[in-house]
């Protein structure tokens, strides 16, 4: 049983669970991700892991309120369980001999970044920390960031929180102004990833992104979350999620993500009015 | 004597025209009369040619001498002591080149042989509908074993060790137990609660089945035995979906065939209500030509395609799919373009509007004519490309069924555990790997191949982990 042990709304459109899975919490690495189904007839949701307790054997994920599936799974409140929990799956991120390195986050992306930038500064890697939201409302794990980094830096695309800007103009700063990063790993929408890489790629630094594509059984099968990467087909599920920013095509995996666009659309009104009947969306 | 019907009794089936539009089951199976007029065109001859071409030897005359008597049960008492899927086999097994190939009136009479696969589903599907007593649970032994996946493969050891007392564990990564019986097999051509059902028997037969588990990631190999199972057999399946790597196949609308039957079987978008999203309507073309290749056109044309291609580059002689998926494929107004390879798909790009919601959707696929030249290593006529002759096709939906490699993960986290350059597990006679007590079974070993030779594999493990446990 996958039970929910906490949930807390970190802001309007996202939320947070801490979920009871003692399998999956004592395999987890940052950077892999689960497969959740909040009902039995629910669709397979990949996320990318937030955090996880080994000895309390909870995993912790965030999810932004998108689409009809997210929307079920965000029905469900603490002490009810989820229909089913799968993970970790793909492959954990690579933190071994980083020096130095910033994490670029973008909006609830910065959810999976956090991890990530938790574990290379209690690694003892030099970390700086950049997340964009798009105003002050939307902000997530501020705290959390503000703790477990080496220097911070708050960007928001109205100028509500921290600097106004992208986080690609601090990211340039940071680079222009000497620092020398061994990495950066960058987590959120795919267009913020395109220009970091495309950034980073000017001034030759190692850059990995960390891809979320449409996925059904995550666990290699489907093929359906497959991407290019140096010219050559991948799985996001088996090979990633993460791959080398500077050979991923970004503009195929927009065209991808946008597949089913008007499908969701509907969905999204359909669940979104049989929720407000309150029946948890069990159509 | 009266003479021996020449013919197979045909077993009834929906209507073409009807069945293209719904997901009901194609074939309608035997009446108790047609399954004993079946049952007595067979000779009963001593050699039984036709028990050597079953992968799981079953009985093949002892019960259908059952059948002759009209006493069903007993037929069904035969063929579940060799066979754990009854019902499954007698509608997806290739008998056309297993059993009935071998059939003595066939091959010494020249008449059409038993329908042996038909009298197989009968007996199942009576005994599933007639009998409601639950299989007794056999004495424990002590021993434990796990099973990693629940196909064909997983099951048939699963059953067969459970039979023997054997505690079994099955771990399947998937949220509902079935494998390709479940995720790829659609149901108009092998029901769910059919699948439903024989997994039930095997958890009355005490095998515990645990979903959501990925062994490579949840688990590892290792854990298991740390877990005190002494044996593990690993049924994984085929695993990632293969791609030609031509041009165009990350546009929209292009499918492995794995993707497509799992969104349509597993995740059920064929139903009205489903919340699963899928490609429906238009045109549709499907590259290959095996049984995937046949479900996934079929599925296509169910979900409200107005035409569906199957592109293959051989000629009908070398069409890999049963004959029967080939034959009811053809009558639901399937299109078969042979000798005919794709080279490249392509897409919508509008370039005076970046914002229209089709760029990025297959507009058309370019093929090439083949013709067959010198046979390859198997002896199979290698097909060559005729230049020149290319040619587009429109359609909105491409659907790659081609084949599988096999999933690393599990290769990746047990060491010592060898595959051979496709990435297929090396297995001996006995199905035993190259790790100790570690066995493997079906497409994890031989690629993609039929849900009964997956069986054959998973009951040579179960004979071989018995002999080596109950020592």
């Amino acid at each position: 049983m996958n039970r929910i042990l906490t949930k807390k709304e970190l802001n309007p459109t996202v939320t947070l669970m801490e979920i009871e899975a003692p399998l999956v919490a004592r395999k987890a690495e940052p950077g892999q991700f689960i497969i959740i189904r909040s009902h039995s007839d629910a669709e397979r949701i990949p996320l990318t892991i937030a955090d996880f307790d080994r000895e309390k054997g909870s995993v912790t994920i965030i999810f932004q309120i998108i689409g009809a599936g997210t929307m079920r799974l965000n029905s469900l409140n603490e002490g009810e369980n989820v229909a089913g929990f799968a993970g970790p799956l793909g492959r954990a991120t690579k933190t071994e001999g980083i020096k130095k390195a910033a994490v670029v986050g973008g909006g609830v992306g910065c959810a999976i970044a956090y991890p990530v930038t938790k574990k290379l500064y209690e690694q003892g890697t030099e970390v700086h920390a950049i997340a964009g939201f798009r105003s002050k409302d939307l902000v997530i794990l501020e705290n959390e960031f503000r703790t477990h980094s080496s220097g911070f830096f708050a960007v928001s695309d109205d100028g509500s929180w921290g600097e106004k800007g992208l986080v690609t103009d601090t990211l340039k700063k940071l680079i222009e102004s000497g620092e020398k990063y061994d990495e950066v790993i960058t987590i959120g929408p795919l267009i913020m990833m395109k220009f970091v890489c495309a950034l980073t790629k000017q001034y030759g630094i190692k850059t990995i992104a960390s891809m979320n594509p449409i996925m059904i059984d995550g666990t290699g099968m489907c093929g359906c979350c497959r991407l290019t990467v140096g010219g050559q087909t991948r799985f996001a599920c088996v090979d990633g999620p993460e791959f080398d920013g500077h050979e991923i095509d970004f503009d195929e995996a927009m065209s991808r993500s946008r597949m089913y666009s008007a499908f969701e659309k509907r969905a999204r009104e359909e669940t979104c009015n049989l929720l407000k009947m309150g029946n948890g969306g069990n159509a | 004597m009266a003479a021996r019907e020449p013919k197979k009794h045909e077993m009834p089936t929906q209507k073409p025209e009807v069945r293209a539009h719904n997901f009901e089951e194609v074939a309608l199976g035997y009446t108790a009369e047609l399954a004993e007029a079946e049952a007595q065109r067979c000779l009963n001859c001593k050699n039984k040619p036709c028990v050597s071409g079953c992968p799981v030897n079953i009985d093949i005359p002892e019960f259908i001498a059952h059948l002759k008597n009209k006493d069903i049960e007993g037929a069904y008492e035969v063929i579940s002591k060799t066979s754990s899927l009854p019902a499954v086999c007698g509608r997806v097994c290739p008998q056309e080149s297993q059993c009935e190939h071998e059939c003595t009136i066939a091959v010494k009479l020249g008449l059409e042989p038993v329908g042996i696969g038909r009298l197989e589903r009968f007996t199942a599907d009576w005994h599933r509908n007639n009998k409601k007593t639950a299989p007794v649970k056999p004495e424990p032994n002590g021993h434990k074993v796990a099973i990693i996946g629940s196909g064909p493969s997983g099951l048939t050891c699963a059953g067969d060790l459970a039979r023997l007392g054997y505690s079994v564990t099955i771990y399947e990564a998937l949220h509902t137990a079935g494998g390709v019986l479940v995720y790829g097999i659609p149901e108009f051509r092998l029901p769910k609660s059919i699948v439903a059902a024989e997994v039930e028997t095997l958890k009355q037969l005490g095998v515990d089945i645990v979903t959501d588990v990925v062994i490579g990631r949840t688990l590892t190999i290792d854990d298991l035995f740390e877990q005190g199972f002494e044996a593990v057999f690993i049924g994984s399946g085929a695993g990632l979906p293969n791609f030609m790597g031509i041009p165009g196949e990350s546009l929209c609308g292009v499918y492995s065939a794995n993707e497509f039957l799992t969104r349509s079987n597993l995740m059920k978008a064929y139903l009205d209500d489903s919340n699963t999203p899928i490609m429906k309507g238009g045109k549709v073309a499907v590259v290959g030509g095996g049984n995937v290749a046949m479900d996934s056109a079929r599925t296509a044309l169910r979900l409200g395609a107005e035409k569906v291609y199957i592109v293959y580059r051989r000629s009908m002689e070398e069409l890999p799919a049963r004959k029967e998926e080939v034959e009811h494929a053809v009558e639901e107004g399937i299109e078969l373009m042979l000798l005919c390879n794709p080279v490249e798909i392509l897409g919508y790009k509008n370039e005076k509007d970046p914002r229209d919601p089709k760029n990025g959707f297959v507009r058309a696929i370019r093929c090439i004519k083949m013709e067959l030249g010198e046979p390859d290593e198997k002896g199979r006529r290698r097909p060559v490309e005729i230049p020149g002759s290319e040619f587009e096709l429109d359609v909105d939906t491409v659907i790659m069924a081609i084949g599988t490699s096999p999933n690393p993960q599990i290769k990746d986290t047990t060491d010592g555990l060898e595959v051979n350059k496709r990435g297929g597990i090396i297995v001996n006679e006995e199905g035993l790997t190259s790790r100790e007590n570690v066995y493997a079974g079906g497409d994890a070993v031989t690629g993609a191949a039929t849900v009964i030779s997956a069986m054959g594999a998973g009951k040579t493990a179960a004979k071989a982990i018995h002999e080596t446990l109950a020592d």
